[in-house]
C-alpha cells in the first residue's frame, strides 16, 4: 500500500525549484532520493515535513499521506502528524539537538506529546530506545548533555527519537554525509535494522550512489528539480535508463572495477539538463 | 576548577576596590573646602577647631589619612559620619536592605517586562506586536531613569494621583520590624496590608530603574531568539510537532538566555548606579538617598563608605551576573 | 563611504540639532523676557492653554514671576554649551587612551583596561556628584565631571575597534613602510573609526544633556537662579500641585533633547553603514 504520494509538485522560492516532482513511496520501503546538491532532492524532504522558507510557494501538485492531503490539512492536524506519524534524521546531529537541554528530556517530550505517556513510562521508553541503537551506559547518556556526546553518539540518539513513536514514514536528509567514514557504516547499519524491524517507511535523501546500494529498495534520480529516473534499486544498477543516471553510476567508485574506470559526470550533459529544465519553465 | 576561578575572582576585585577607595579618598581631599566648616557654629574658638580636625583626623598629611582609614576599615571600622554623627557602617547596613530590596524588585520587573517584549516580538514576527515592542525599547532605552522617574511622578502622582510617591512605607501603618528588610519580613509574618504598601511605594521607582534595563534585555534577547530560531534543533523540535508557542519558551528561550545575560550584564550595575537619583526623587529611605545627602553635607566618611559599598555592590552584581551565565550554559557549567 | 543614505532618525536628530541651535542663539532675540527678571504679581501666571492665561507670558511663570518661556530658551544654551564640549573633552580623552590601548597593547592596554574597570565600579552619578560637590557649583564644573566619568564609554569601544584595525592588512603595510606608530594612529587608523566616533559623539551629548540636568535638578549645576532645565525642574517639583507645568515643560525639553541626539546616533550609524555598503 502506498503511504507517501507525491504528485507532479512544483515549487518556487523566487524561482522555480521542483519542476512537476511525483514520487510513490510504499509501506515499509527504503527510498533513495539521489540527486547532487542544487538538485532540489532536501526540498522535497522539507515539503513533506511542512517546513518550508518564507517565500517559498507550491504552485501545483499534491502530497498525500496516508489517506492525508498534506498541502490541505489545518495546522494543529500537521503538528499532530509530524513527529508522531513522520519524523526526520536529521543531517547534522551536532547541531540538531539542543544544546542547553540533557538527552533525556529530548527523548521523553515526543513521547508525552503524542503517546500521552506519563514521566516514568517515557523514562523506561526512553532507555529502552537507546538500548535499541545500541547504547551503552544508557542511564549516564540520559543524564548527559548533546556536546558530552561523539557524533556517531548524537546520531544514535537522533535515530532513537525518530522511531520513538513508530512513525509510518521517516525523512532521512543525508543522515551519514556529516559523520566519520567508519561511523557512516555502523549508522546506516543501524537505521536498516530498525526499519526492518519495524517495517518504517523511509525517504532516503542523499548524494552517495554507495549509500543507496546499501540500504534502498528503490531509487529516484533528481535533477534541476524534476525526477529522471525511478525504479528498483537492483534494476537502476543493473540497467540505467537515463544518461545522467549512467553518468553518475560511472562517477561512482566501486570495488569491482579499476579507479581508471572512473569518470566525472560531462558537463555537456548538465548544462543540456538544466536547458531543459529552463524550456520547462518557458512552457509554464 | 570552579572554586579556583570564583576565589581568582575574589581576589581580583582587592585591587579595584583599593583603586575606588584611593581616588575617592585623595579626590575628596585635594580640593578646598572644609568639611569641620559646616559642624562649627559661628564664632567658635580656634581651639575648638583644631580639637574638632584632630577627632577626625583631619590634621594629618593625606598619605596618613588614608593608610590609617584604609587599616581601620579592613577591620571594619569605617569611622563615624560627621553630619549624622552616628557609626558609617552601622548607618550604611540600615539603609542597605531598603536599596537591595528596591533594585531586586526592579531587576525582576525588567527581566518580566524584557522577556514579554522579546517573546512577543518573535513569535509575533513582522506583525504589530513586534512594532510596538521595537517602539517601547527605543523609547525606553533612550530616555534615562531619571528622567522616567520624573515622569511617572507627574502623571501617576499628579495629573492622575493614584501612586504614593515619596517613602518606602504609609507612616500610618503599625509596623514594629526586627530587620529592614521589610518585604521579606512582612511577607513572612504575613503582614500583607504592609506588603500592599511597600509595593505601592516601591513599585514607581523600580518601573523607573527597570525600563532602560528591561528595554535592553528586549532588543538583546530578541537578536538572539530570531538567531536561535534559526538553528538545527529548532527545526527539530518544529518536526516533533511541537506549537510555536512551546518551541519559543522552552527550546528557543534557554538557549536564547545566555548571550542576553553576558550582553546586559553591566546595564544591571547600570541600574544599582540609578538608585541614587531614584531614591532621591522619591525620598526612598536606601543608601542612594543617604549619599546625595552626604554629599551635600560635604560628610567625608561617610561619602567614602556610600562608595565603597556602590563599588562592592557593582563588584557582586558582576559575579552574579557570571554565575547565573555558568548555570544557564551547560557547555561551560562542566569545565 | 561612497553615498550617504539619509534616514527619518536622521533628519529628526539633525532638526532638533538645529532647532536647539537656533533657540540657544537667537535666546536674547527670541526670548520675552529677561530670564532673571522677577514679578512677584505675577508669580504662578497661566500658560497659554489655561483659560486665565493674560497673554504676558506664554509659557506661564515661576513662583518668583519669572518668565518660563524665556528660561528654558536660556537653558537651551547651558545645555547645548555642556553637550558640546564636554562630548567633545570625553571623545578626546578617551579615544586617545583607548588608540594608545589598543594599538600598543602589553603594559599599555593592561594598566589602561585595569583604570576603566576600576572606574566602572563607581556609580556613574554619585561620581559625578561627588566632583561636582568636591569642585562647588558651576558650568566648569559640569563639563569636568561629565569627562571624568564618560571617558570611559569612548576608551572601550575606540580600544575594541582599534585592535580589530590593527590586525587588518593596510595596517600591516604601514608599518612595513615604516611609517611611526603616532603616525599610523593618526593617518590609517584614525580616519577609519572616525565614523564610529561620530555615532559615539552624538549619543554622548544627549548623555550630557542629562547630566547636566541632574546636577542642576540636585542643585550643583551653574549658580543657582540662572536658567537651566535640570533647576526648572527641581524648582518646579516643589509647587507641581499647584502649577504642574512648571515641572512638565523642562521635562519635555530635556525627552525632545535626548530623543534628537539618541536619533542623531542612531540616524548617523545606519548612514554611515548603509553608505559603506552601497
Amino acid at each position: 500500500m502506498t503511504i507517501l504520494d507525491i504528485k507532479s509538485l512544483y515549487l518556487d522560492i523566487r524561482q522555480p525549484i521542483l519542476r512537476g516532482v511525483s514520487l510513490q513511496i510504499k509501506e515499509g520501503e527504503v527510498h533513495g532520493l539521489v540527486g547532487e546538491s542544487g538538485a532540489g532532492k532536501t526540498m522535497v524532504g522539507k515539503c513533506v515535513l511542512g517546513l518550508l522558507p518564507e517565500h517559498a510557494k507550491v504552485t501545483h501538485g499534491y502530497i498525500n499521506f496516508d489517506g492525508r492531503e498534506l498541502l490541505k490539512i489545518h495546522a494543529a492536524e500537521w503538528r499532530d502528524l509530524l513527529g508522531r506519524d513522520i519524523t526526520l534524521i536529521p543531517q547534522n546531529p551536532m547541531t540538531a539537538l539542543n544544546p542547553v537541554k540533557r538527552i533525556e528530556p529530548q527523548i521523553t517530550d515526543v513521547l508525552q506529546l503524542h503517546l500521552g505517556m506519563t514521566a516514568t513510562a517515557a523514562k523506561r521508553r526512553a532507555a529502552e530506545l537507546l538500548n535499541d541503537v545500541h547504547i551503552r551506559e544508557i542511564d549516564r547518556v540520559l543524564k548527559q548533555f548533546p556536546h558530552e556526546l561523539s557524533g556517531g553518539m548524537r546520531q544514535r540518539v537522533l535515530i532513537a527519537i525518530a522511531f520513538a513513536c513508530k512513525p509510518k514514514l521517516i525523512i532521512a536528509d543525508e543522515p551519514t554525509t556529516a559523520l566519520d567514514v567508519t561511523v557512516q557504516r555502523q549508522i546506516l547499519r543501524l537505521i536498516k535494522e530498525l526499519q526492518a524491524n519495524s517495517n518504517t517507511a523511509i525517504l532516503f535523501i542523499t548524494h552517495d550512489l554507495g549509500v543507496v546500494a546499501k540500504i534502498c529498495n528503490r531509487v529516484s534520480v533528481i535533477h534541476s528539480g524534476r525526477i529522471l529516473e525511478s525504479n528498483s534499486a537492483a534494476d537502476l544498477f543493473a540497467q540505467p535508463k537515463h544518461p545522467y543516471t549512467q553518468a553518475l553510476l560511472a562517477a561512482t567508485p566501486r570495488f569491482d572495477r579499476p579507479a581508471d574506470a572512473l569518470h566525472p559526470v560531462p558537463a555537456e550533459l548538465i548544462d543540456a539538463l538544466w536547458g531543459e529544465a529552463r524550456v520547462h519553465d518557458a512552457g509554464r | 576548577m570552579l572554586i579556583g576561578y570564583w576565589l581568582r575572582r575574589l581576589f581580583w576585585a582587592i585591587p579595584t576596590l583599593f583603586g575606588v577607595a584611593l581616588i575617592v579618598f585623595v579626590l575628596l581631599r585635594v580640593v578646598p573646602g572644609d568639611p569641620i566648616a559646616m559642624l562649627i557654629p559661628p564664632g567658635a574658638r580656634e581651639a575648638d577647631i583644631a580639637n574638632l580636625r584632630e577627632l577626625y583626623g583631619l590634621d594629618k598629611p593625606i598619605w596618613q589619612q588614608f593608610v590609617s582609614w584604609l587599616g581601620a576599615v579592613a577591620q571594619g571600622n569605617f569611622g563615624n559620619s560627621i553630619s549624622l554623627r552616628e557609626n558609617v557602617l552601622s548607618l550604611v547596613l540600615s539603609r542597605l536592605p531598603a536599596t537591595l530590596e528596591l533594585a531586586f524588585l526592579a531587576v525582576a520587573i525588567a527581566l518580566l517586562l524584557g522577556v514579554l517584549f522579546a517573546v512577543a516580538s518573535v513569535y509575533w514576527r513582522g506583525r504589530w506586536p513586534e512594532a510596538l515592542a521595537d517602539g517601547f525599547s527605543g523609547l525606553a532605552l533612550a530616555i534615562p531613569d531619571f528622567l522616567w522617574g520624573l515622569i511617572f511622578i507627574l502623571l501617576l502622582g499628579v495629573l492622575i494621583p493614584v501612586m504614593p510617591i515619596s517613602g518606602r512605607l504609609d507612616p500610618s501603618l503599625d509596623f514594629n520590624p526586627t530587620t529592614q528588610f521589610f518585604f521579606i519580613e512582612s511577607l513572612l509574618r504575613g503582614e500583607f496590608r504592609v506588603l500592599a504598601s511597600l509595593i505601592s511605594h516601591s513599585v514607581l521607582p523600580a518601573l523607573a530603574l527597570a525600563l532602560p534595563l528591561a528595554a535592553m534585555i528586549a532588543r538583546v534577547l530578541k537578536n538572539s531568539l530570531n538567531e536561535a530560531m534559526n538553528q538545527d534543533y529548532i527545526m527539530l523540535a518544529r518536526v516533533k510537532g511541537f506549537t510555536r508557542r512551546r518551541i519559543i519558551w522552552r527550546e528557543a528561550l534557554p538557549n536564547a538566555l545566555i548571550p542576553t545575560v553576558a550582553l546586559t550584564g553591566v546595564q544591571f550595575t547600570f541600574l544599582i548606579g540609578g538608585t541614587v537619583l531614584i531614591e532621591y526623587i522619591y525620598s526612598y529611605p536606601g543608601i542612594g538617598n543617604m549619599a546625595i545627602g552626604a554629599v551635600i553635607q560635604r560628610d567625608l566618611p561617610l561619602i567614602q563608605g556610600l562608595v565603597l559599598t556602590f563599588a562592592v555592590l557593582f563588584i557582586a552584581i558582576n559575579c552574579l551576573v557570571d554565575a547565573s551565565y555558568h548555570w544557564l550554559n551547560p557547555r561551560v557549567r562542566q569545565r | 563611504m561612497n553615498r550617504f543614505a539619509w534616514n527619518k532618525q536622521l533628519i529628526f536628530g539633525l532638526l532638533v540639532l538645529g532647532l536647539m541651535l537656533l533657540a540657544a542663539i537667537a535666546a536674547p532675540w527670541l526670548a520675552r523676557h529677561d530670564p532673571l527678571e522677577q514679578d512677584l504679581m505675577s508669580s504662578f501666571a497661566p500658560p497659554f492653554w489655561h483659560r486665565d492665561f493674560d497673554g504676558n507670558f506664554l509659557f506661564g511663570a515661576d513662583s518668583l514671576g519669572r518668565d518660563i518661556g524665556s528660561r528654558l530658551l536660556h537653558g537651551t544654551r547651558v545645555a547645548l554649551i555642556v553637550a558640546f564640549v564636554a562630548a567633545l573633552l570625553a571623545g578626546l580623552l578617551g579615544t586617545a587612551l583607548g588608540l594608545a590601548a589598543g594599538y600598543f597593547g602589553g603594559k599599555v592596554d593592561a594598566l589602561i583596561s585595569r583604570l576603566v574597570e576600576i572606574w566602572m565600579s563607581f556609580p556613574p552619578v554619585l561620581l559625578s556628584i561627588v566632583l561636582a560637590a568636591v569642585i562647588g557649583p558651576g558650568l566648569l564644573t559640569v563639563i569636568v565631571a561629565i569627562v571624568v566619568i564618560d571617558w570611559t564609554r569612548f576608551c572601550r569601544i575606540v580600544r575594541a575597534e582599534t585592535l580589530a584595525q590593527r590586525e587588518l592588512d593596510y595596517v600591516t603595510s604601514a608599518v612595513t613602510i615604516g611609517l611611526k606608530p603616532w603616525q599610523i594612529l593618526w593617518s590609517e587608523i584614525l580616519p577609519n573609526i572616525a565614523p564610529l566616533l561620530l555615532v559615539l559623539f552624538s549619543m554622548e551629548m544627549g548623555i550630557a544633556i542629562v547630566v547636566e540636568a541632574i546636577l542642576s535638578f540636585v542643585g550643583l549645576s551653574v549658580a543657582s537662579g540662572a536658567a537651566t532645565w535640570g533647576g526648572m525642574i527641581s524648582e518646579g517639583r516643589l509647587y507641581v500641585n499647584q502649577a504642574w507645568w512648571l515641572m512638565a515643560l523642562p521635562m519635555l525639553c530635556i525627552i525632545v533633547a535626548v530623543l534628537g541626539m539618541n536619533a542623531l546616533g542612531d540616524g548617523l550609524k545606519r548612514a554611515l553603514d548603509r553608505g559603506e555598503k552601497s
